[in-house]
């Protein structure tokens, strides 16, 4: 299987990142936790990359590392060829796993919130942020607090206060995690539909081995804590693909071979997560 | 909503019923007039009171204190709540003293205010702001503590600084949690004065009662008590109403 033909721009890249949460000293002494790496990877300008893991393996850790939220350990991360380290640089947009939307905001301020802030004229604000909102299919929504809508609608919400920055690199930490697996199909083509009309770079993480199959133009599969890539599998996929390719059999193939590197990682992450954990270290 | 209205009615014929039967056996000398007056009276002895405006210092005085010790203990409480919950340290060692704090009677230092600062307002703001501000701190750093991490990672992920993310997310979000604060802030510093003023003070509405009570005279002093009560219930239906309306946003009006 061969990746899209697209040229091959390095946008974002990650050199022996490690990462080890520190021993937390004091009442519930905890012990230092290696959480990451080493990960050497190249994101590629404009494709979608997916990560696949077991729970607790990393993900979020490795998705915070790239973003500027939190600083490696070990090791460097660059995005379009400026170092990144403890601040998230402009261009990146993330969308977390848990939920962010603001309560007390109505959507269309949610989603305008990032705009606002950067002194956009009220006009092009407006412009945008009814596009993003009409986007995301919320614009019967527009006016509700996100306590009316459903928690897959306030992801969307989410996903829209990003969109609006207009970001280069757009990171997703299993945005649909908590949506059952027919509505996370449909979420898929979604991102899809997002990712082809912004032309930006998508890393998504899930746990859903067919979500990222269907999705990806390459999934990186994770080992169990500490997160490693274990096997980075390019999909082939055309870039106007959605979720009907579920039906083919390359599909079948491409899961099938993600289930065949994940089941045991898997398994260390259920029975003896603490076992492997410290004889990692 | 109509269970509400239903609810506040059957609320309202409660209140009215008490008050009735209370009229009714004042009026047939089912209690004695010299122990409690008829509500009627009352109202109209309040009535006279407030039309002759000799009541007028006393009540600026009073609601003036309640207002100011109930400005500075949400202030100075919510900068120390801030403060507290940027010290870790600093709030284990306390927590055990806002734990208890209202276990203990507060007002048994009055006395001692009043020894070091005379009979001025001085021991009265300061024995209201005493009451008071624990609440507001209590309140704050629980809200603090309920601000979600991932609204930390929102504000970086905006690039805010940290003015911007306290004002802009950590205060919205914390907000209701602030407000209880601010509601037992104002009942605290209502209560905190009055007393203060019942027991030792030169003037207030409080000292008034006093007064009354010493002079026997039941027409001023039942007057005095229905005019307190009428302006804690107005305060706590405006912060209730305002509470209503917050709520019904964040849930989606289906609170
Ligand atoms: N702030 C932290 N301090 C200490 N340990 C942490 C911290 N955050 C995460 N960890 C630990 O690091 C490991 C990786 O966590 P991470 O959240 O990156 O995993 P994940 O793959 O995203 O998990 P999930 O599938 O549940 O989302 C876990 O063992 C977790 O307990
Ligand atoms: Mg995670």
């Amino acid at each position: 299987m061969n990746a899209a033909p697209v040229p091959r721009e390095v946008h974002a890249e990650l050199k022996g990142v490690t990462r080890i949460y520190p021993a937390v000293p004091g009442a519930g002494a905890k012990l230092p936790v290696h959480a990451l790496g080493p990960i050497d990877l190249d994101l590629v300008r404009g494709e979608f990359f997916a990560v696949v893991g077991p729970s607790g393996c990393g993900k979020s850790t490795f998705l915070e590392v790239l973003a500027g939220l939190q600083k490696p350990t070990a090791g460097s991360v660059s995005f379009e060829g400026k170092p990144v380290g403890g601040h998230v640089p402009e261009g990146i947009g993330v969308v977390f796993q848990e939920d962010a939307s603001f309560p007390w905001l109505t959507v269309w301020h949610n989603v305008a919130f990032g705009l606002r802030r950067n002194g956009v004229a009220a006009a092009e604000v407006r412009r945008r942020v009814e596009d993003a909102i009409a986007f995301m299919g919320l614009k019967d929504f527009a006016g509700a607090y996100p306590s009316q809508l459903s928690g897959g609608m306030r992801q969307r919400v989410c996903i829209a206060r990003t969109l609006v920055l207009q970001p280069r690199l757009i990171l997703l930490d299993e945005p649909f995690g908590a949506l059952d697996a027919q509505t996370r199909l449909l979420m898929g083509d979604e991102v899809l539909r997002l990712w082809r009309r912004t032309g930006a770079t998508v890393l998504l993480i899930t746990h859903a081995l067919d979500e990222a199959a269907m999705l990806a133009d390459r999934i990186g599969a994770m080992s169990a804590r500490p997160g490693r890539f274990i096997e980075i599998i390019a999909t082939g996929w055309p870039r106007d693909r959605d979720s009907t390719i579920v039906g083919e059999a390359a599909f079948g193939e491409i899961t099938g071979r993600l289930w065949e590197r994940l089941r045991s990682e898997s398994l260390k992450a259920l029975g003896h997560s603490g076992v492997s954990a410290m004889a990692a270290e | 909503m109509a269970i509400m209205t239903r609810i506040g009615l059957i609320r309202l014929v409660v209140i009215a019923a008490l008050i009735g039967a209370l009229e009714l056996a004042c009026r047939t000398g089912l209690i004695d007039h010299r122990i409690i007056i008829a509500p009627s009276e009352m109202a109209s002895a309040l009535w006279t009171l407030l039309a002759s405006g000799s009541l007028d210092a006393d009540i600026a005085r009073t609601l003036g204190l309640i207002g100011l010790v109930t400005a500075l203990s949400i202030v100075l409480g919510f900068a120390a709540g801030i403060a507290i919950h940027a010290l870790p340290r600093l709030r284990e060692a306390l927590d055990p003293f806002f734990a208890t704090y209202y276990a203990v009677p507060v007002f048994i230092f009055y006395p001692v205010l009043i020894a070091i600062f005379g009979l001025s307002l001085m021991p009265i703001v300061l024995i209201g702001v005493a009451t008071a501000i624990v609440a507001m701190i209590i309140a704050t750093l629980n809200g603090l503590d309920r601000v979600p991490r991932v609204l930390d990672k929102v504000a970086r992920v905006h690039r805010l600084g940290r003015i911007a993310t306290a004002l802009q997310l950590q205060l919205p979000a914390a907000a209701p949690y602030l407000f209880t604060g601010i509601k037992l802030a104002v009942s605290y510093g209502f209560i905190a004065v009055i007393a203060a003023e019942f027991i030792l003070s030169p003037a207030g509405l409080g000292r008034d009662i006093a007064d009354a009570y010493a002079d026997f005279n039941n027409r001023r002093m039942y007057a005095l008590i229905l005019f307190l009560l009428i302006v804690a219930t107005l305060i706590n239906a405006v912060l209730h109403g305002l509470d209503m309306r917050f709520a019904a946003r964040r849930s989606g009006g289906r609170a």
